[in-house]
């Protein structure tokens, strides 16, 4: 019997090892169809009308001119009362023949406001609403007994601003009734757990409902359910009988389809003089919308501190909700975390590198760490390059380095397979997931081959539906750990069938047997071997099918949690005008047994190029007066572009301690450290802090007290 | 976009006659770069587009030994890659390269590049070029990081977009425009903006039914250079940019023309940092009391001083550019 488990190194064929995606022609020429693509006879375009204003109530609505225009099929709209908590609420849509005419019919809704006052102001400690969040180790006696005999005492103010998803295809669908079934092309991170947010608006049960997503723009924790805009796409298409699309357009997009919340406050930090950490104390504001917020417990990675003081109070804003971001609440606590420990480092003249190993004792996994800093270290030539905070060099640009730790659990989510190998040979394997451009078809596709020591061509990889054995949501970085896992399992269940079939056939029992370069053979006799495809004749007419699951039967336990991460950054700074340039990044990432080492390495350049946006440039900007976002768009919402990356190395650790582990997900850790590292890097070169993340030419500036006015 | 009737006719004398003579009646295509966007948010919704790729006398670039002569349809990358611009103008080469899209660059054009409206994000939202609220400015009030430290007394807070007004204007440049019954008039770059009093008007001098024909450049032997700062090193508005034009005879500055842009809703001509410069040998020291004096009189709104250190910098640096000494950065 061929075992569940992943083979050891000398026998892995295809793990781990570098393939392009088997989806990446389709995509580099247009033939690959994202829901924005969706275009079907007789389809409506849905456009809709939003509230222009931080808070109000709706006090009267009338779309009487909008259905009267020409080609206008159907018009929802929110009742009179309706209240507005943030700009951007959907107060009307409207469905006709032309995405033109839709909006020529949005543009003549009558809506009266009753506008009532607002607050977009996150870092105003008068706004707070509701008890804080406290939590203290020990106590709070000892807190701050802990700080009073401190040998040394730092102290700063971090902040990062709220940003967007601003996922590069907006969030919506198509959605069509045939027959009584309701049939969604959605952009999802959620293929197989979709149907149930659009049973209601449907009127018809999950199981009429048939939803598909072969290819999407990106989620990054904002896109697992069908939300308002969904359901009112599937009320607008029972009502009219035809398809309907309905994709927010970019402002909408990025004022009320997910937001990153903000986190600002006070660190104390409290060391002996030789750099050990004693204490942590920190007061934060944090704010995800109208609820509020709660700052991650701090500190971060360092979680073993002995004293700790955690303080988080919620600032109530109109803005738009909050939702999952890209390791919800890591990148924020690890811009302050490790922003407060360097300047701690740096108060005590002590180098940053040398500061960090010293307090790895308080981490999960100081070796790993110890390994990984090191790594880091070497390839940023951090030795000839490490200064002092604050680059003597003269003349106006200041380069420094800096770094920061990461964490991240992963695991697999529940994950089915069918799988069926076909009498000619070929292989097809179902999985309800969806590839968010993570390569996830591509990593089903190699653990299938990878097992029937078969070609990556020869399997069929068919995701991106709820017609396949169910799939978890695509979050957290659970879907490698998910998919591999019941990929694996089905595989093999496979393979043992057929390794049955071909034991008297080749008169070698097969615990001998290996499948492998499209054989069958006699591990002690290779020459008794036999081709897949004969092999597969043997099955006689009928296809076999297997289904395999994340857990498999066996017990085995392909899937693991808990990953770390370091990154450094080299970064230059123009003191006389604030910009600050990335040089050089590097990341040293650890995720288990990696299945695609490319793709494993592009989510960890796409990660810090992500990490990169949101250091420099992004910032959801709302304003006092009107509450309205101010940049919903992708002109003054900055992404960075080729230019301001730099130079980026990736290191995947591989080997004993690593790749003996199991498939761990990567969507998520690399996104974490860039803000520290970065922010790090900047008080390296210039000497002072920039408190508040985007580091942006006016705040550089204000930091070095040179007339910035932005705080 | 609203639906409206296309026009593309072959001569000026046919375009201007398809001009109504009320602003936002009718719109002029040049490369479409903003014109087209601003229709998409509504922003312009014109009930005719007259679209001027079809007239040859707004194409080309052309020079004699006293100018040159730029069509108002010549695109910034004609610009970029003509040899005499290369040769007399470095000030324009690095103004239209700043635009930092290939496809804008490739597709706007001159004519477009100084008519284009401003990108202030209250006009943008659809709040007016005034951006006004209850007779109360919104920016005043609101977020203006990038808004006007110059001409800001009101009640025009945005500042004026053009990547290569200032460097025409330091240059001496003349706009043509010509407007019904063929009617040419020439406007010197510095006079052709203005800043608007009221919602009916725009940020430039043409009446709604002139086009601007050309631009022309005098030859000579002026140094000069553009700096400019902003937040991405790809795709993005300056913060602040400076244009510099001054004859040096030896060491010696003089003639000098210090022009700001992005920080007033028009091109911010500076005479008093030009005096500062002019006769003295230019040196780091003088470069940067250029920019000193530049930034003298900036009045920042709540959230824009940082844009007055932008001026001192980009001034002193356009001045070492325009000599051949530019900071390495």
């Amino acid at each position: 019997m061929a075992s569940t488990a992943w083979p050891k190194p000398d026998q892995r064929q295809l793990l781990g090892k570098r393939f392009d995606r088997l989806d990446g022609p389709a995509k580099a020429s247009g033939t690959a169809k994202y829901t924005h693509d969706t275009n079907l006879p007789n389809m409506l375009f849905a456009k809709a009308l939003w509230a222009p204003h931080g808070a109000a109530k709706v006090s009267g609505i009338d779309v009487s001119a909008a259905k009267a225009v020409n080609g206008v099929a159907q018009v929802w709209s929110v009742e009179p009362g309706t209240e507005v908590n943030y700009a951007g609420t959907l107060v009307a849509v409207v469905a006709a023949s032309t995405e033109e005419i839709a909006r020529e019919a949005v543009n003549k809704i009558k809506v009266e406001y009753e506008v009532l006052p607002h607050n977009v102001d996150d870092r105003d400690p008068a706004k707070v609403s509701g008890e804080p969040s406290k939590k203290e180790v020990p106590d709070a006696a000892g807190v701050d007994e802990a700080f009073k005999s401190a040998e040394v005492v730092s102290e700063g103010y971090y902040g990062a601003s709220p940003i967007t998803h601003c996922c590069l295809e907006a969030h919506g669908q198509a959605a069509e009734f045939r027959g009584g079934d309701l049939y969604v092309w959605a952009t999802t991170q959620n293929v197989s757990g979709y149907a149930g947010s659009v049973t209601d608006a449907a009127g018809v049960p999950a199981s009429q409902v048939h939803v598909e997503c072969q290819y999407m723009g990106g989620g990054f924790g904002s896109k697992f359910g069908a939300d308002q805009w969904g359901q009112i796409c599937v009320q607008l298409a029972k009502q009219t009988g035809k398809p309907v699309k309905f994709m927010l357009d970019r402002d909408q997009e990025l004022m009320i389809a997910g937001a990153r919340p903000s986190v600002y406050g006070k660190v104390r930090v409290a060391a002996k003089k030789d750099g050990t950490v004693t204490g942590w104390d920190s007061d934060m504001l944090a704010s995800g919308g109208k609820g509020g917020g709660k700052a991650p417990d701090m500190p971060y990675v360092f979680t073993g501190v002995p004293v700790i003081r955690n303080v988080s109070r919620g600032v109530p804003v109109n803005r738009g909700s909050q939702r999952a971001w890209r390791a919800p609440g890591h990148p924020q606590n690890c811009l302050i975390t490790m922003s407060a420990l360097e300047d701690m480092a740096a108060k005590l003249g002590m180098d940053a590198l040398e500061f960090f190993m010293k307090n790895l004792q308080y981490t999960g996994r100081p070796d790993v760490y110890r390994d990984e800093l090191t790594k880091a270290a070497e390839m940023i030539d951090y030795g000839s390059k490490a200064h002092p905070r604050g680059d003597p060099t003269a003349g106006p640009i200041k380069r420094g380095l800096g770094m920061a730790l990461h964490q991240w659990g992963g695991g697999g989510h529940g994950s089915n397979c069918d799988l069926t190998v076909n009498p000619d040979g070929s292989v097809d394997a179902k999985i309800g997931t969806q590839d968010l451009g993570t390569g996830t078809r591509t990593v089903i596709g190699i653990v299938v081959a990878e097992t029937l020591g078969i070609p990556l061509e020869r399997v069929k990889v068919n995701i991106g539906s709820n017609a396949y054995p169910n799939d978890g949501a695509s979050g957290g970085s659970t879907t490698v750990g998910g998919v591999s896992s019941s990929a694996r399992d089905a595989a093999t269940q496979a393979l043992n069938i057929v390794l049955d079939k071909v034991t008297p056939e080749l008169g070698v029992p097969v615990d001998r047997l290996v499948a492998r370069d499209g054989k069958i053979f006699d591990a002690d006799n290779p020459s008794k071997s036999m081709t897949w495809e004969k092999a597969c004749s043997l099955l006689g007419q009928m296809p076999i099918n297997t289904k395999g699951s994340k857990d498999p039967k066996d017990g085995t336990k392909l899937t693991e949690s808990g990953v770390g991460g370091v990154q450094m950054a080299d970064v230059s700074v123009d003191i006389e005008t604030g910009v600050a340039r990335i040089n050089e990044m590097v990341a040293v990432q650890d995720c288990g047994l990696i299945v695609n080492l490319k793709t494993a390495e592009s989510q960890v350049y796409g990660g810090m190029i992500m990490g990169i946006t949101y250091a420099l440039y992004e910032e959801a900007i709302y304003d006092p007066v009107t509450g309205r976002m101010l940049n919903p768009d992708m002109e003054f919402y900055k992404l960075a572009g080729l230019a301001d990356v730099g130079k980026l190395k990736v290191h995947m650790m591989t080997g004993p301690g690593y790749d003996d582990r199991g498939v761990i997900g990567l969507g998520e850790p690399p996104v974490i450290s860039p803000g520290a590292a970065i922010s790090n890097a900047i008080a390296n070169a210039i000497g002072v802090r920039v408190p508040i993340m985007p580091f942006t030419p006016d705040r550089v500036l204000a930091a070095l007290g040179k007339g910035g006015a932005v705080a | 976009m609203n639906s409206f009737e296309y026009a593309n006719p072959n001569t000026v004398e046919e375009a201007v006659a398809l001009l109504a003579s009320e602003w936002d009646e009718t719109e002029v295509l040049a490369g479409g770069t903003d014109l087209v966007t601003s229709m998409k948010q509504w922003v312009a919704a014109p009930k005719r587009v007259v679209s001027l790729k079809n007239i040859k006398d707004l194409q080309g670039i052309e020079a004699d030994e006293k100018q040159v002569r730029i069509g108002a349809m010549a695109t910034l990358a004609e610009l970029i890659e003509n040899e005499h611009i290369q040769k007399h103008y470095p000030a324009l080469i690095t103004a239209a390269r700043g635009v930092g899209s290939s496809q804008i660059i490739n597709q706007g054009t001159v004519g477009g590049d100084l008519c284009q409206r401003p990108r202030c994000w209250y006009y943008r939202a659809g709040l007016g070029l005034l951006a006004q609220q209850n007779g109360k400015s919104l920016v005043k009030d609101g977020d203006n990081r990038y808004h006007a430290i110059f001409g800001n007394d009101g009640p025009a807070y945005f500042v004026n977009p053009s990547s290569l007004a200032p460097a025409l204007i330091a240059l001496g440049a003349t706009i043509t425009v010509q407007g019904p019954q063929g009617k040419s008039r020439e406007i010197k770059a510095g006079e052709f903006f203005q800043t608007p009093k009221s919602e009916s008007e725009r940020e430039y001098g043409l009446q709604p039914n002139e086009i601007l024909t050309h631009v022309t450049v005098p030859i000579s032997n002026l140094k000069n250079a553009t700096y400019e700062v902003r937040e991405r090193q790809g795709l993005d508005w300056p913060l602040v940019a400076a244009a510099v034009a001054f004859n040096l005879d030896g060491e010696t500055a003089s003639d000098v023309r210090v022009v700001l842009g992005h920080v007033a809703p028009v091109p911010w001509d500076v005479p008093s940092a030009a005096k500062a410069l002019d006769g003295k040998n230019v040196t780091e020291e003088s470069a940067a009391e250029c920019g000193e004096t530049a930034a003298t009189g900036a009045k920042p709104l709540s959230q824009n001083g940082y844009k007055a250190q932008l001026v001192r910098v980009a001034v002193k640096r356009a001045v070492l550019a325009a000599t051949g000494k530019p900071m390495e950065t």
